[in-house]
């Protein structure tokens, strides 16, 4: 019991850091730039396979540092020749044109390699155990996911606080005419903005490639899941996102781990369900069956009781 | 007569007549006529969200989904004895699509835009996941079948063609159409329309705009349902991918497409989506590629969807000026064909090596054999595609300055 | 003396730390017109999203012929009687002129929700509407939309929409901002006639307009009423003068 209490714990950290590297750069496109980046899990999805890709070509570090690079060179075009000319039509508008943009890059992913998933195995020079507890083993590679999202959250945290560029950003999210006529360069700073978040998911899609596996279904498996704990943290909160990650990441590894249902509560209470009582299916569904959609009751129940979210500022 | 009496009468003959139209006589070609016709009213349902009021759904297909298993689980019950004639089943969906639409609507029209987006995202995902975990109301991974002959027959009519069926889902069609207009032209439906335009303008005109865009919300929900009844009749069988958020995409990419700011946007883009996931799908399996590609193209460069293409040519031709657009897209066209035609067969034989490697690298393109694993294939194909970009890039001004003399003069 | 249609009670407004409204008291008799003038970032519009209910005042209380509307929504304050134009222009870009008017009508004519009759089959809302739209002079513009109206044309429209539904308590925000000297002649002839009988309270810059209209003024300046009196006597009135109008206007 406490071995499994453990392991969930770890793995459910480990699964809140990969939300959180996702819902980061999706903070901060949301809260810079106005946009809800449907596409944002098909970067971190890009980042899986270019890292593949690339590890196959010039090896697994080399990869670690051109992938991101490319997501985010590849986001930048996305927003400089897209996104830019959508701006002016509205929100909507730029919603819809991510949401194509996920459709279209997924299907570009199966075009370069294919409809079933890929061997993306984690290559052999971070695939030691860095410890050891209660005879499981624990590889190096999940550490390093660790380590490569507290160094995001620095970076974001130092990004927004502490740089000119950051204050720049966030004043022409509200007035951007007032701040090109201060004379910055709005647009090339939503490319910018764009980019790096693009980066982030980019960078997360290598390691993730290793955690989950490796196929075009990752992106909208994935997507949905990264929406909810964005808007459960708070719209805009890079803090919030990183609470509800781990809120997110540990309840729902824990839940499917339990194999009990209301049933087993009702029995243990001494009250029975009928046969063929109408409810007795719902009474009957596991908490591990329910698990993966934990997330979108917790999505609807915040955003009935506390729309802004944990830590949100933003109030749509 | 007045106009609008006018376009439906019109409207019902044609609806009545097309599938007697020599090609389109044959049973295929009546289903996939039933098909639009079922995609119609769900886009109708939809345009009364997005187009009138403003409102950004991920989920529609919850109220299409819910009300086709409220009406296949009705047509069980006809099945088993219960004296209702089918082609009045769909009320049931229609019905049940009002009750969710009440229940969910209460919930995501708190709020408006981003925020209602992803709501009707987490409902659509919690009914699609819930429509699995509960097989004895959904059917599980089969379903829920029943028979739509197996019922009293009004007017002789026991529904096994598929032109009665058509009929059926002609007439719903209709009555969609003359509802959905009806209620556009009501003090609620231009209040739909404030509130799109200018939410807070509303509020200080005496309207709470959650109140309008609820009332929005559950009738475009009805009628979503409704298309889900008649979903029910016409395959006999709903799974849970009636509520899935495929479907949702589907609805939402059929009205933007079409058009969203104009009533006839959301049949076009019905029509046009549904023949192309048709058809298309034969030819290539690489269309949904295309759609998304397409799709894209359309909110960059024609917002306004197939509708505002067709509106506008039509204003030309009142203008008379067609003639002198014709001549700007005598480039402009063949320009754009090379383009498409090159990056399709680039997109082609990427597809064929990547997904279909047993069915060899030979193939046949554009009536041209080609062999993938060979380089001059890929070569030619991406010349093509540039040239017909660079002519398309320097053709473009020429027809829009030609748009503009046609429009203004 | 008559309840005053408007009444504020040592409204104050703060954001955050930040106080923009500081104890303002005002009383606005019914059928006043009333204008409030005062320097940029005095807090004039902030006062009119007080009033209105596009925001919640920190402390203080306002009343609207007698009743308590501080905290209000803005819908539920405009049904009471109290409506208002705004500063930038805010119509329905993309409905006609007409149907913006018409929409104005709506709950004040007692339409609310309905779904179940046609709006061009009702007589009384159309004849409103139409009048409304010959008395902001857009007649010819009437199948128009909105959002391609010239500037002067689309304050003219704010107006109309404002005062359409036949509100007691009118509010506009700075009318004539943007017109020209012809436009604004129009324009106030309009206010004018279109506030017979109403209250009507005003914020206004141009000095010309003020004076020609007002039957009291209230200067604010950071927060707080400096004067409230008849426009002679504003004119005179020193502290007004150094704060805000200048000698030039003596």
């Amino acid at each position: 019991m406490l071995e499994l209490a453990t392991f969930s714990l770890l793995n459910g950290v480990v699964y809140g850091l990969l939300l959180f590297m996702l819902s980061s750069g999706l903070t901060l496109i949301f809260s810079m730039m106005g946009v809800l980046n449907f596409a944002h899990a098909s970067f971190f999805m890009l980042g899986a396979y270019f890292s593949y890709q690339a590890g196959r070509w010039i090896g697994f570090w080399p990869a670690l540092v051109i992938t991101p690079l490319a997501c985010g060179i590849v986001g930048a075009l996305v927003e400089r020749y897209g996104l830019r000319k959508v701006h002016p039509q509205g929100h909507v508008a730029e919603i819809l044109f991510t949401f194509g943009l996920s459709y279209v890059i997924g299907e570009l992913v199966i075009m370069a390699w294919g409809r079933g998933p890929i061997e993306n195995r984690v290559p052999a020079s971070i695939d030691f155990p860095i410890f050891t507890l209660m005879g499981t083993s624990y590889p190096f590679y999940k550490a390093m996911m660790m380590a490569i999202s507290a160094g995001m959250f620095a970076f974001l945290w130092l990004a927004f606080k502490r740089t000119r560029v950051g204050l720049v950003i966030q004043a022409a999210l509200t007035h951007p005419q007032m701040v090109g006529a201060l004379g910055h360069d709005v647009p090339r700073l939503f490319v910018l903005v764009f980019a790096i978040g693009s980066a982030l998911a980019g960078l997360a899609g290598v390691i993730g490639g290793f955690a989950l596996l490796t196929e075009p279904n990752m992106a909208v498996a994935l997507g949905p899941i990264v929406f909810v704990v964005v808007v459960v943290g708070g719209l805009g909160s890079i803090p919030g996102a990183f609470i509800a990650s781990m809120l997110i990441g540990i309840v729902q590894t824990f839940a499917v781990a339990l194999d009990y249902a209301l049933l087993d509560l009702f029995k243990a209470m001494g009250v029975s369900v009928a046969a063929n009582s109408a409810l007795r299916e719902l009474y009957a569904i596991k908490i591990a069956q329910a698990a993966p959609i934990l997330p979108y009751f917790l999505l609807v129940l915040v955003l009935i009781v506390r729309p802004r979210g944990i830590m949100g500022t933003r109030d749509q | 007569m007045s106009r609008a009496a006018r376009g439906l009468a019109l409207s019902a003959v044609l609806l009545a007549a097309l599938p007697w139209v020599p090609g389109l006589d044959g049973n295929f070609a009546r289903s996939l006529l039933s098909q639009m016709g079922i995609a119609a009213i769900f886009a109708i349902s939809y345009n009364l969200l997005l187009g009138q009021t403003g409102l950004l759904s991920f989920g529609h297909a919850v109220y299409f989904g819910l009300g086709g298993y409220a009406a296949i689980h009705l047509l069980r019950a006809v099945n088993g004895g219960v004296p209702i004639p089918v082609p009045l089943v769909p009320i049931a969906g229609a019905l049940a699509g009002l009750a969710a639409g009440i229940v969910f609507g209460a919930v995501a029209t708190r709020r408006a835009g981003t925020i209602f987006a992803l709501i009707t995202l987490g409902v659509g995902e919690l009914v699609h996941a819930a429509s699995l975990m509960l097989p004895g109301l959904f059917g599980g991974e089969e379903g829920i079948t029943a028979s739509r002959t197996k019922a009293p027959h009004l007017l002789g009519l026991d529904l096994g063609s598929q032109v009665q069926v058509y009929y059926v889902i002609a007439s719903w069609l209709l009555v969609t159409a003359l509802v959905a207009l009806a209620f556009m032209r009501t003090p609620v439906g231009r209040m739909c329309n404030a509130v799109r335009d200018n939410p807070e303008r509303a509020e200080f005109i005496g309207y709470n705009p959650r109140r309008v865009r609820f009332l929005a919300c559950s009738v475009a929900a009805m009628l979503a349902g409704l298309a889900g009844g008649l979903h029910a009749i016409n395959y006999e069988i709903v799974t849970s991918d009636a509520v899935g958020a495929t479907r949702s995409g589907e609805v939402l990419l059929m009205v933007y497409i079409g058009g969203v700011h104009h009533f006839i946007g959301a049949i076009l883009g019905a029509v046009a989506i549904t023949w192309l996931q048709v058809s298309l799908s034969n030819y290539t399996t690489a269309w949904l590629l295309y759609l998304g590609l397409f799709f894209m193209a359309i909110i960059l460069y024609a917002p306004g969807g197939l509708a505002a293409i067709v509106v506008k040519h039509l204003a030309i031709v009142r203008n008379r000026a067609m003639g002198s657009v014709l001549r700007a897209y005598a480039l402009a066209l063949p320009a754009a064909m090379m383009m498409v035609a090159g990056a399709a067969t680039l997109v082609e034989i990427a597809y064929r090596l990547s997904t279909q490697p047993e069915a060899g690298t030979r193939m046949k393109l554009f009536w041209i054999p080609m062999n993938a694993a060979t380089a001059w294939p890929w070569l030619g194909a991406a010349g093509i595609a540039t040239i017909g970009f660079l002519l398309l890039r320097r053709a473009a001004p020429r027809v829009r300055a030609a748009w503009d003399t046609a429009l203004h003069g | 003396m008559a309840e005053p249609a408007l009444c504020l009670r040592d409204v104050h407004k703060s954001f955050g730390a930040t106080s923009i409204i500081r104890g303002v008291s005002l009383d606005v008799a019914a059928g006043e017109r009333h204008a409030i003038i005062g320097p940029n970032g005095a807090g004039k519009s902030t006062l009119f999203n007080l009033i209105s209910g596009r925001l919640a005042p920190t402390r203080g209380s306002i009343l609207l012929d007698g009743r308590q509307i501080a905290g209000l929504a803005p819908y539920q304050v405009s049904r009471l009687g109290l409506a208002r134009s705004f500063q930038v222009t805010n119509i329905f870009p993309r409905m006609s002129v007409f149907e913006n008017i018409r929409c104005g009508l709506l709950w004040p004519l007692g339409h609310r929700y309905d779904f179940w009759r046609g709006i061009d089959g009702l007589s009384d809302l159309n004849e409103r509407a139409t009048r409304t739209l010959e008395q902001i002079r857009l007649t010819a513009r009437r199948d128009t939309l909105a959002g391609v109206l010239t500037y002067a044309e689309q304050r003219a429209l704010e107006i109309g929409i404002t005062m359409a539904g036949g509100a007691n308590v009118i509010l506009l925000d700075e009318p004539t901002a943007g017109m020209s000297r012809a436009e604004t002649e129009n324009a106030v002839e309009l206010i004018r006639e279109v506030s017979e009988g109403r209250t009507l309270v005003m914020v206004e810059h141009d000095m010309s307009v003020v004076f020609g209209l007002a039957d009291r003024i209230s200067v604010l300046v950071y927060g707080e009423i400096l004067a409230t009196d008849v426009p002679a006597r504003i004119r005179g009135d020193e502290a007004v003068r150094s704060a805000y109008l200048g000698t030039a206007h003596a």
